[in-house]
């Protein structure tokens, strides 16, 4: 599913910087994402790839450069962010669940506040998304009771019912115990074969072999190496990639 | 012995002005309270904005002065300040005594509440704000659906010890002789010449006042953790 990189273009980062402080975490990174491209990205703690991610949908702004969605630039001055915020579902390390709300009202609050859908509407739809991860059992219960592969599971359905373009996945199976990353997985699985354009930043290297279009590996601030999970995983040219990958078991 | 049928008598013959004491100190209390949370949340909420023109922030730290000069100096302090200041730099106001005291009892629990009601903000994990703004909701409305109801659960216990500190606090009042519990100990010493007697079932009032009302707030908490079970 080799997407033309001209084609049906959806994000496009030009040199973007990012600094906390002192520090330099992005340095330059330029790149774009096609519509239905499944992006995954790879590399050590500190390279830039959760700040990247969270870049993407301004939850860090950046320094300087530029972050073209569907054509607008939204590191603009007065682009409403929120808008656009609302068509890029994000998934978090820690779940970040509503802990004040039940699991339904996780799901139907952004919907309904945000005028996308009627109460009915998004109750159905929140239906629907929970049998679609095993959990409209739970649909009354507080999110204290999940476990975390449940409140993944819940993250990343209460993101999908704002039906976005885009969903960007920040390290989604870090934080759960081992017997539950199977289970998250699946679903990330099936929501890409959906055809849900998607970036994810993950440490499961076998993952995001099999799923991903293309693999971005990040180290020092910038993309050091990126291409097909073939050529990066088992070609990789960069010395940096190298030695990242000799070192991860998968 | 002596002192316990002193009491009896004492209480026996001045309950009426004991009983006028607590409804003062009740009163007293009860409004300080309801307007320094008002204030004291308005305040704090102020305090996160960000208006401003670069590091020029006036809101901030209009706000930051006011919370840090009232926890800097005495309550006895204030309370003279605004019993005097009030009548003489604004006469036209005609406000009464009581009022001068309620107004520097809310000017000062207010400053405390702001801080709580902050550090009860602050402590709502971030990554509820982020997940909030991440789906498209607006600063505000992330407030009003997340924040604020998480928030109000790390609040209320620091919030109840603020009020039973109030409630003890009226106390000082007694000072101007506004009627409150110590202002009637103050009146029954004078007429009995006794010190201890009155001064114990004042101190039994408070005691009784501050524990139930800890009780009460106490239940409350159980009843908002049981709602998230």
């Amino acid at each position: 599913m080799q997407v033309n990189a001209n084609g049906n273009e959806i994000i496009r980062v030009e040199d973007l910087h990012k600094s906390f402080g002192s520090l330099h975490v992005l340095k330059g990174v330029t790149e774009h994402i096609s519509k239905g491209e499944v992006v995954s990205v790879i590399g050590p703690s500190g390279g830039g790839k959760s700040t990247f991610l969270r870049c993407l949908n301004l939850l860090e702004v950046p320094n300087s450069g530029h972050i073209y969605f569907e054509g607008t630039d939204i590191t603009a001055k007065g682009v409403d962010i929120n808008i656009h915020r609302q068509k890029m579902g994000m998934v978090f390390q820690h779940f970040n669940v509503f802990n004040n709300l039940t699991v339904g009202k996780n799901i139907t609050l952004a919907p309904t506040l945000l005028k996308k859908k009627t109460q009915a509407e998004a109750d159905e739809m929140c239906k629907e998304l929970l049998n679609r991860v095993g959990l409209y059992d739970k649909i009354d219960q507080y999110p204290k009771k999940l476990s975390g592969g449940q409140k993944q599971r819940l993250a990343i359905v209460r993101a999908l019912a704002m039906e976005p373009e885009v969903m960007l996945f920040d390290e989604p199976t870090s934080a759960l115990d081992p017997e539950m990353v199977g289970e998250v997985l699946y679903v990330i699985k099936d929501l890409v074969k959906t055809g849900m354009t998607t970036v994810i930043v993950t440490h499961e290297m076998g993952f995001a072999k099999e799923v991903s279009d293309r693999v971005f590996f990040m180290d020092g601030g910038i993309i050091a190496e990126k291409g097909t999970p073939d050529e990066v995983f088992n070609h990789p040219q960069n010395p940096r990639t190298q030695e990242f990958l000799s070192k991860v078991l998968y | 012995m002596e002192f316990f049928s002193v009491m009896a008598q004492v209480w026996s013959k001045y309950s009426h002005l004991f009983l006028h004491g607590l409804w003062m100190t009740l009163y007293m209390g009860a409004l300080t309270v309801a307007i320094s949370t008002v204030f004291g949340s308005i305040l704090a909420l102020l305090r996160r904005s960000n208006w401003g023109i670069g590091p020029f922030k006036p809101i901030q730290w209009i706000v930051t002065a006011y919370v840090e000069i009232i926890r800097g100096t005495p309550i006895l302090l204030q309370l003279y300040f605004f019993y005097f200041m009030l009548p003489s730099w604004l006469p036209f106001l005609d406000l009464s005594e009581f009022a001068c005291v309620l107004i520097a009892c809310c000017v000062n629990s207010t400053a405390y509440v702001c801080e709580i009601v902050r550090a009860g903000i602050q402590a709502v994990d971030i990554g509820q704000t982020e997940a909030a703004r991440s789906l498209g909701l607006n600063g505000t409305q992330t407030m009003i659906h997340i924040v604020i109801p998480q928030a109000v659960k790390n609040i209320l216990p620091a919030l109840c010890n603020e009020f039973i500190a109030i409630v003890k606090e009226t106390s000082l009042a007694s000072t101007f002789f506004i009627g409150e519990l110590m202002t009637q100990f103050k009146t029954i010493n004078g007429i009995t010449y006794r010190v201890l007697e009155p001064l114990t079932i004042v101190g039994i009032i408070y005691f009784l006042l501050t524990f139930i009302l800890s009780k009460l707030i106490a239940l409350l908490e159980r009843r908002l953790n049981a709602s998230e079970r």
